[in-house]
């Protein structure tokens, strides 16, 4: 993503860099790097405890460069969103965000995402995986232009309780900005486009420039946060946000359609507890015949949020009922360190997404041997954690 | 409240027997027809070669003015020094002319086993595809018979069925016959109307789709109605207003009115709206769901398989007005014509096309109505099918005088003086066919009739049932199951999964 990438050769650079990596390069202490979608970014700066804390009780900035990001325009750019997203991209009013899905033909879920309507006839799609030929395909017969702008645009996310003050300081009035609404603000030679949205379940934004302005933004952030204990983020900090938020990830808590490979793994948003996204009013759209059959015959599996006795993090682990019959899996786990309590999201069959005495197996590596647990799983409520200031407007002066 | 219980788009042979078969069971039906005159690519043809026996017999052809002139027409293999091969019978049946002993008895073989496949192949042309999913209401006991004469074949035969299944008519005629004019009329025949080479994999399959036709309960038999294909079109739509139906020409669906999620009814190019329970297409699939319905009703995926679903048409029609009789070197001009030269002939007439050109030599059937029916002008009808052109050349008047020049000459070499002889001349590429006919690339099948695109995989995976993708729609033309030709199979077997679904 940084200039020089044009003269580097492929397989000198098998990861790309993001337009901030020169800052998140110097950052990052243990030198701790994961792969995003091809682009190099941090998995943890220096101590995941203390970047989770951050983003819970003061700020922190996380790198959203590797987002896929797509803008969609043109006079019919509404009705395509329409028929490719399950939700109704027409009543989403200019300046407005929403998370939405898109599903193909046998209504299984290819990806989900937000959607920022930047025009009234032009939008961007922000999502996990790359979905080119499917938003092509699913052009034909719609006039509107699709354009793959994932490296156009330097996107970071500033969130917590202190993030509203940190973009005052730095110059933005951003009291006004309820959530899901974004504003436009001059930066440098360029713009900034703030979204009050974020993957935290927090107070928090997200910020889109071009990639010119992408060191003095971050520069600005970090100038404007010195006392307001902003912090970068690696991904095992946000993961941790995200699940205490009870948020999904395409990839990690369902596999998406197109590279499925296994038929009994494919999942629709009925599955996904995606349900109240489906607008099942706004006319046709892919998938919808199928989610309607399935709808209308109940859907074998759900997606549930539970707590876990113990503190043992049941990544991966196996949800038994009454111990005996397998239930489901748990597709994301974390001790909370704001709940003090350990969460966990999991696909079960539906005929236990209400069941009590649910069962968890977790084995837990102690020092080289395993120790396997049979742990108490209760059903609960998404999301786990969801303080107030999220929402309040104008946000809070923490 | 709808005034009719069905309409159904488009008067060709589907349309049409499947508007006789509602009808005949107390449905409102209505035809729409954007032409002046129904029969659709009736119009075009030549020969019958697999009507429906059931929709003959039902729909009493013979009665609305159906007449054969001859159900057993023979065909002649034109060879440009007069040496010519003579096929009589269905399928060539009998060869008579200088052919060598050797690849009599090869042909009278191949030519037994081929028909003995084909007619294994042909209860399938009589009922909807089998669906592949479990516990879907296949008609296991008919596919059971289909089952059971396969194996009744035998087990030497069975292998030779796998044996030559899929692969091409070229090797398979290599394997078994030597003459060239042989090899060249046959291979012309197994590649008409498609668009496949001898050569080409898969050739075999189609063909034997072919021979699984008949005419008058003769197997690979063809026939020819007084007036023409024509005449056949214009008996089915008689039969069908006999039946009640109304028929409307010069009616053009601009869209298939949609709501709620539902195929309500259709809008004319004039703007009128009729509604209806039921909306047949009996036009192309992929115009019907590309154009008349449109993909903001159908699914992303969906749509994408219709554009990608493969029609492309290779024959071009040729009509001469001559001042006299031709000779083509003493062949009877009753009968059907092949000027096609060797097999390799033909595949180098398929050559160019693949990339769009024009072939030097294009391979014709021909007929001469005027030879059995004279005209009261005295003046002579030469029609041919001239095979392979490209169906979207980079510039397409251009791409017409060629071919129409190629196959002048190819006349002009067979039958020296043929040029002098012709008043008028009319060329229709595969395009031109597409803008008349609606059969999209001029496809003779409204949708290659190809190893993939067969059966349940036809018109395309998951609507091979005739009912459409929403409800309400259904599809009923020869880009449905079995294909094309002047049939009425697929509106028949629509008209009873109709029935069915009911
Ligand atoms: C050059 C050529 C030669 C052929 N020769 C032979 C032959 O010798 N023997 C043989 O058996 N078969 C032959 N065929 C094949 C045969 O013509 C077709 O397979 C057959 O006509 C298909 O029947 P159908 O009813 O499905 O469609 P069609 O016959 O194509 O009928 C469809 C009808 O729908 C009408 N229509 C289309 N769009 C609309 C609309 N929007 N609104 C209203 N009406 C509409 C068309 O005008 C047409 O009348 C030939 C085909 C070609 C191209």
């Amino acid at each position: 993503m940084i200039a020089q990438q044009s003269t580097l050769r492929h397989y000198e650079t098998p990861l790309l860099k993001t337009h901030f990596h020169p800052r998140t390069e110097a950052l990052n202490k243990l030198w701790s790097w994961g792969n995003w979608g091809g682009y190099t970014t941090v998995v943890s700066f220096d101590d995941v405890a203390m970047e989770h804390s951050a983003i819970r009780n003061s700020a922190s900035v996380y790198d959203l460069c590797p987002m896929i990001k797509y803008r969609i325009e043109g006079p019919d750019a509404a009705d395509y969103l329409n028929r490719l997203t399950i939700r109704d991209a027409s009543k989403l009013s200019v300046g407005g965000v929403h998370y939405t899905a898109w599903v193909n033909d046998a209504g299984h879920l290819l990806d989900d995402g937000t959607l920022f309507r930047l025009a009234s006839d032009r939008y961007r799609i922000c999502c996990q995986e790359r979905h080119l030929p499917w938003l092509l395909d699913s052009a034909h017969g719609f006039d509107v232009a699709i354009t793959e702008e994932t490296e156009d645009i330097a996107a970071l996310s500033l969130q917590g309780p202190t993030s509203a003050e940190i973009l005052r300081r730095a110059g933005f009035d951003i009291d006004g900005l309820k959530p899901f609404r974004m504003a436009e603000f001059p930066l440098g030679k360029g713009h900034l486009m703030i979204s009050r949205t974020g993957f935290t379940g927090d107070l928090g934004y997200e910020l889109w420039t071009s990639p010119d302005q992408a060191l003095a933004l971050w520069d600005l952030l970090f100038d404007a946060g010195r006392l307001h204990g902003l912090r970068p983020i690696g991904s095992d900090a946000l993961n941790i946000a995200r699940l205490e938020a009870g948020f999904i990830i395409t990839g990690y808590d369902f596999t998406p359609a197109d590279i499925c490979v296994r038929e009994d793994r494919l999942r629709s948003p009925l599955e996904m507890g995606l349900g109240w996204l489906i607008d099942w009013k706004k006319g046709h759209f892919t998938g919808k015949a199928a989610l309607k059959r399935q709808h209308e015959r109940g859907s074998d599996w759900s997606f549930v949020g539970i707590e876990i006795d113990g503190n043992v993090p049941a990544d991966g682990a196996i949800l038994y009922h009454d111990q005996k019959h397998e239930a489901g899996v748990i597709t994301g786990a974390c001790w909370s360190p704001v709940l003090k309590k350990n969460i966990a999201l999991a696909q079960v069959r539906t005929k236990y997404a209400k069941a009590e005495n649910l069962w968890a197996e977790i084995y837990a590596l102690r020092e080289l041997h395993y120790a396997k647990m049979m742990m108490r799983a209760r059903l609960v409520e998404r999301p786990f954690f969801a303080p107030d200031r999220r929402r309040a407007t104008p946000p809070g002066r923490f | 409240m709808p005034s009719f219980d069905a309409i159904i788009i488009g008067a060709g042979p589907n349309g049409l027997a499947a508007a006789h078969r509602l009808a005949s069971k107390g449905q409102k039906v209505l035809v729409v027809e954007a032409a002046g005159t129904p029969g659709g690519g009736a119009g075009l043809s030549h020969l019958s070669y697999n009507l429906d026996p059931r929709a003959e017999k039902a729909m009493g052809l013979a009665a609305h003015g159906l007449e054969w002139l001859t159900t057993n027409l023979a065909t002649t293999a034109l060879c440009a020094d007069g040496n010519h091969l003579r096929l009589e019978g269905p399928v060539g049946l009998r060869l008579s002319g200088d052919i060598a002993e050797r690849d009599r008895r090869g042909w009278e073989t191949l030519r037994a086993r081929l028909l003995r496949f084909a007619a294994v192949l042909s209860p399938l042309n009589q009922f909807a595809p089998p669906r592949i999913a479990k516990g879907v209401g296949n008609p296991m006991g008919k596919l059971a018979m289909v089952a059971l004469r396969a194996r009744m074949l035998g087990a030497k035969d069975i292998r030779e069925l796998g044996r030559i299944i899929l692969t091409n008519v070229h090797d398979l005629l290599d394997d078994e016959l030597s003459d060239p004019r042989l090899k060249g009329a046959l291979a012309f025949d197994a590649t008409l109307g498609g668009w496949l080479g001898p050569r080409s994999p898969n050739s075999v399959l189609p063909w034997l789709v072919r021979l699984s036709g008949q005419t008058a309960g003769k197997q690979g038999a063809l026939g020819l109605p007084r007036g023409g294909m024509a005449a056949l079109g214009a008996a089915m739509a008689r039969s069908s207003e006999a039946q009640g139906v109304t028929l409307r020409c010069n009616a053009r669906v601009a869209r298939i009115v949609v709501d709620g999620e539902r195929a309500i009814g259709v809008t004319l190019a004039s703007g009128e709206e009729i509604r209806a329970a039921r909306i047949v297409s009996c036009t192309a699939p992929k115009t019907t769901l590309l154009d008349l319905v449109g993909p903001r009703h159908l699914d992303a995926g969906l749509t994408t398989r219709a554009r990608h679903q493969k029609s492309r048409g290779g024959a071009a029609k040729l009509d001469l007005t001559l001042k006299a009789l031709p000779d083509f070197r003493g062949a009877n001009l009753r009968d059907r014509l092949i000027l096609s030269g060797s097999e390799h002939d033909v595949e180098r007439a398929f050559n160019p096309v693949k990339y769009g050109r024009v072939p030097d030599r294009p391979g014709l059937e021909i007929v001469i109505p005027t030879s059995r029916d004279p005209r009261s002008d005295s003046k002579h009808h030469l029609s041919a099918i001239a095979q392979f052109a490209p169906h979207a050349p980079a510039d397409r008047e251009a791409a017409r005088a060629q071919m129409l020049a190629a196959c002048l000459m190819q006349l002009e070499t067979h039958s020296p003086g043929i040029g002098a002889l012709v008043e008028s001349a009319e060329l229709l590429m595969p395009y031109d066919i597409e803008d008349r006919y609606g059969l999209p690339g001029g496809q003779w099948h409204a949708g290659e009739l190809s190893v993939e695109q067969m059966l349940f995989l036809r018109p395309l995976p998951g609507i091979a049932q005739y009912q459409g993708p929403i409800p309400g729609l259904w599809l009923a033309s020869a880009g449905c199951h079995p294909g094309g030709g002047v049939s009425g199979s697929a509106g028949w077997n629509a008209a009873l999964a109709m029935e069915a679904a009911e």
